[in-house]
């Protein structure tokens, strides 16, 4: 048994420790978000943050993460209830096939969690290990600067905390 | 926390939970309804896709709540149709789109609308969608004036409910349940005027973006069925190889596998956990000893291989006339490589085996034909065997996904009675994907002393574009199991749409033209349909032709497209991009940066679109990025304004991406580009600052496919920007920063 925080909870996975986290989240943990592009490190549509990092959850094995604290899409909100990066995404409307969609925008969540202001060219800096396939390119760097813009007036207004 | 999110996970798999009902559905339902083939039923007559299934209720149920089940045989790929297609029910209805369900392609409840392809979703479907509305509202109203013994001339739909005079409302809930709505089409329907248009043409947000955003159920990647099992399988090495021998008993002895499989050269493990079935993969992989057998051809030497293959060669235009006497001509030859649709996601389907019927979810473009194949290959008759499409990555033509689930179909019916989940791997997609085919084209064109063009000639050499399913062969199971079923004959896709000839024909005003289409039977490498199919080559061949002839003939580029184009719609296209990109007062040639222009229509009978484009190139690397992008389109009645503009920008940049850097590699015997990393694609150091996409609005003219207008335009007003700023005409694709250094480079 291998205990994880995922998306704030505690969990035990019974999986071998070289096993990829990717496959712990999507088949044990049934969260389905970050996806299998590639397995190799190369396109980033598995991403997730690990202790406020993003990682490449296709090349990260379990036995790395013990007890380290990791959030997927599901933790960033609900479609009845959706976080700030969510939100910007849907108002952008920035997905064609979105396969490649939850992995942008857990790298853009941890960017902007350590760096709230990131300019154009950081926002770029940080998407290069993405690859997407559709062209949504423009589209996703307009959500990731309104998402950078929600959680600034959210974290403004004290009533209620964006991350 | 921990109850309120294990709640939405299960209410979020929902998606899941409706497809295991559908499974049963697939029992009761075989061999009836919508299932039933649509020979006996045709009606040629009648507009879009009504023409295959007449019956207003195959496409249109209204339930007792007044809301409605609206049904397509087109599939959601990622492009936004399921949306647009609820705001054409929508409008004609006059219902909130709220209360609209809409149910794509599955054999055993929509229409058999082929194929999801070809931008002809809103065309086929979207028309009969919205006759079909129109016609439903009307009966609504007629059976409300019986009621109230008011004729229907005062009566209105409104809102899910008909109107009375006096304010009286009728829901449509109330009226439809003393009305037959399995009755065959009328020839012409009441449609709304476009100008009361409340719902269509407005930017409506997509359905489907939501659980993409929020890690809902949005994939048939993520589809879990109860006692679901996940297979790989593992291909040979290079086409054709086989199987000489393989020990599967250290396969069979490794933890959580349930299942080796051998049929033929055809080999797949089974095993319970997904990471399991990977291993045991690989491991089976390393056991299997293949004999190879494939010879390709020098890649180096792509362009010759190809114009020296046997060819059935085909005249497609022939037209002579008055004209000025040549005082200048040019004669050119354009190369591209084969290219990969290269989705994100590898293709995946699942598949479940019960009572001798098989049920597979699939992201296939072309339910109906797949299910045919499989049928075919699992030697079971076609209702026996239905096909649901749930959503993959996109696909952009015809990749992986019919083999995929021909591979989980096979498999499953192997295990009778347990869901299997397979999905391929990067390797497997990128070496075993029907790629789009390479091609050549020679342009020749004479011009008279005004700059006119007076002679055109023009020869495209292609592949097919077009092996998709339907026969068993078509499928690489069927390939490569014991019996195989044979690989059928390719044959070219004929005009108007044409495959290597689509968009071969130019569509300016020309007073003397030849067009030779060169079709090549023999495929070295597996090809078939990528967007757009041979327009992408022959939109960037004419186009940079017409670049080269302006420039020759010194004149302004787009000026020296007007001054051929005849077709207003045309002519609007290429003005309104022009002025939006400031054409006239662009930034001059200077310090690596340039501007190109290109324009098409589609097939040249779908969108038109017009790009023009600013590029920067790096004099040290030959690197190229695209600064701006400004396109204008006009796909006649706009269904979904921003869902358009999200289809056109997409195409800029994948089409920028195919142009500046794509090709499949391979060594004598085996593919070499099965990876990210030896099959580079765009990344964001190359996205351009700005893409921006004007629409003409065309009220209450008929829909025109966009989906895939932009990709030929983008790539030759790209190498017309190349042209600009280095003075290099690049003519042999991809325009890769090697080539360009190397004809540049300090
Ligand atoms: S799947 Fe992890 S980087 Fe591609
Ligand atoms: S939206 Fe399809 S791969 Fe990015």
């Amino acid at each position: 048994m291998t205990q994880l925080m995922v998306n704030g909870q505690t969990r035990e996975v019974d999986a071998d420790p070289d096993t990829p986290l990717l496959y712990v989240l999507r088949d044990d943990l049934e969260l389905h978000a970050a996806k299998y592009g590639c397995g190799l490190g190369q396109c980033g549509s598995c991403t997730v943050i690990v202790d406020g990092e993003a990682a490449l959850s296709c090349v990260t094995p379990l036995l790395l993460v013990e007890g380290r604290s990791i959030t997927t899409l599901e933790g960033l909100g609900t479609a009845e209830d959706p976080g700030p990066m969510q939100q910007a995404f849907i108002e952008e409307q920035a997905a064609q096939c979105g396969y490649c969609i939850a992995g942008m925008m857990m790298r853009a969540q941890a960017l902007l969690q350590k760096n709230p202001d990131a300019s154009d060219a950081e926002i770029r800096e940080a998407l290069e290990p993405h690859l997407c396939r559709c062209g949504t390119h423009m589209r996703i760097l307009k959500a990731v600067h309104r998402a950078a813009g929600l959680m600034r007036a959210a974290s403004a207004a004290p009533a209620k905390g964006a991350a | 926390m921990t109850a309120p999110i294990t709640i939405s996970r299960r209410s979020a798999l929902q998606g899941a939970g409706a497809l295991i009902v559908s499974f049963s559905l697939a029992r009761a339902g075989f061999a009836q309804g919508a299932s039933e083939t649509p020979e006996g039923k045709a009606a040629p007559h009648l507009p879009g896709s009504l023409a295959v299934d007449p019956h207003l209720d195959a496409w249109i149920r209204i339930d007792a709540d007044g809301s409605a089940t609206v049904f397509t045989g087109k599939a959601e790929l990622g492009q936004g149709i399921k949306t647009a297609l609820i705001q054409v029910a929508a409008e004609e209805l006059d219902l909130p789109p709220a209360r609209i369900t809409m149910i794509t392609a599955d054999t055993g409840r929509t229409a058999n609308e082929g194929y999801t392809a070809g931008s002809h979703s809103m065309q086929d479907s979207g028309t009969a969608i919205r006759n079909a509305a129109a016609q439903v509202r009307e009966l609504l109203i007629a059976e409300a004036g019986k009621r109230l013994n008011l004729p229907a001339g005062q009566l209105k739909a409104e809102n899910g409910a008909v109107i009375a005079p006096d304010g009286g409302r009728l829901g449509y809930g109330d009226l439809v349940g003393a009305l037959d709505l399995h009755v065959a089409a009328a020839e012409i329907s009441t449609l709304r005027d476009p100008k009361s248009f409340k719902i269509l043409g407005t930017p409506m947000r997509r359905v489907d973006i939501p659980a993409k955003v929020t890690g809902g159920a949005a994939y048939v990647q993520d589809m879990r069925l109860p006692g679901m099992l996940h297979a790989r399988v593992v291909r040979p090495p290079s086409y054709g190889a086989t199987l000489k021998q393989v020990d599967m008993a250290a396969v069979e002895a490794m933890p959580g596998v349930a299942r080796v499989i051998r049929d033929g050269n055809f080999l797949a493990v089974v095993a319970r956990r997904e990471y399991q079935a990977i291993k045991a993969m690989r491991t089976l992989a390393a056991a299997a000893e293949w004999q190879e057998d494939a010879h390709l051809p020098q890649q180096g030497d792509l362009a010759a291989f190809i114009m020296g293959m046997p060819s059935k060669d085909y005249k497609i235009l022939d037209q002579h006339g008055e004209a000025g006497a040549a005082v200048l001509s040019l004669e050119v030859t354009y190369t591209r490589p084969y290219m990969l649709h290269g989705s994100i996601g590898p293709s995946c389907a699942v598949a479940h085996s019960e009572d001798g019927a098989v049920t597979v979810c699939t992201h296939t473009q072309g339910v109906y034909p797949d299910r045919a194949a499989i049928a075919e290959l699992l030697r079971l008759p076609p209702d026996r065997v239905r096909l649901i499409h749930v959503q993959g990555s996109g696909c952009y033509g015809h990749n992986g996904a019919d083999d995929a689930a021909g591979d989980a179909a096979l498999i499953a019916s192997k295990m009778p009675g347990t869901p299997v989940r397979l999905q391929w791997m990067r390797e497997q997609e990128n070496a075993w994907e029907p790629f789009g085919p390479a091609m050549v084209t020679k342009a020749r064109a004479a011009l008279d002393a005004s700059g006119r063009i007076v002679d055109w000639n023009y020869a495209v050499w292609s592949n097919t574009h077009l092996t998709r399913p339907g026969p068993a062969g078509t499928l690489l199971a069927g390939q490569h199991i014991a019996e195989p079923f044979p690989v059928p004959e390719p044959k070219p896709i004929p005009l108007p749409e044409g495959g290597g000839d689509r968009n071969a024909i130019p569509i300016y005003t020309l007073p003397n033209a030849e067009v030779m289409h060169h079709f090549l039977p023999d495929m070295p490498l597996r090809v078939s349909a990528l967007r757009s199919l041979g327009a992408y080559m022959n939109v960037f061949s004419i186009e940079s032709f017409m670049g080269e002839l302006a420039a020759a003939a010194n004149v302004d580029p787009v000026a020296f497209r007007l001054n051929h184009l005849d077709d207003p719609r045309a002519r609007d296209v290429v003005t309104l991009a022009a002025e939006r990109f400031g054409w006239d007062g662009r930034p001059k040639s200077q310090d690596g940066r340039g501007c190109g222009f290109a324009f098409a229509r589609y097939k040249n009978l779908a969108a038109f679109c017009a790009i023009a484009m600013e590029i920067e190139t790096e004099r040290e690397t030959g690197r190229i990025r695209v600064r701006r992008a400004v396109a204008a389109v006009d796909s006649g009645q706009i269904a979904n304004p921003d869902g358009l503009r999200n289809q056109i920008e997409g195409g800029i940049l994948q089409s920028a991406s195919w142009t500046q850097y794509e090709s499949v590699s391979f060594d004598t015997a085996r593919i070499t580009s099965i990876d990210w990393a030896t099959y580079p694609i765009l990344r964001f150091h190359a996205v351009p600052d700005s893409v921006e996409v004007h629409l003409i609005d065309r009220p209450g003219l008929p829909f025109l496919g966009a989906g895939e207008a932009a990709q030929g335009p983008a790539a030759a007003a790209l190498a017309n920007a190349v042209a600009d700023a280095t003075g290099q005409r690049m003519r042999d694709l991809p325009l890769t920063a090697a080539k360009l250094k190397a004809a540049i480079g300090v």
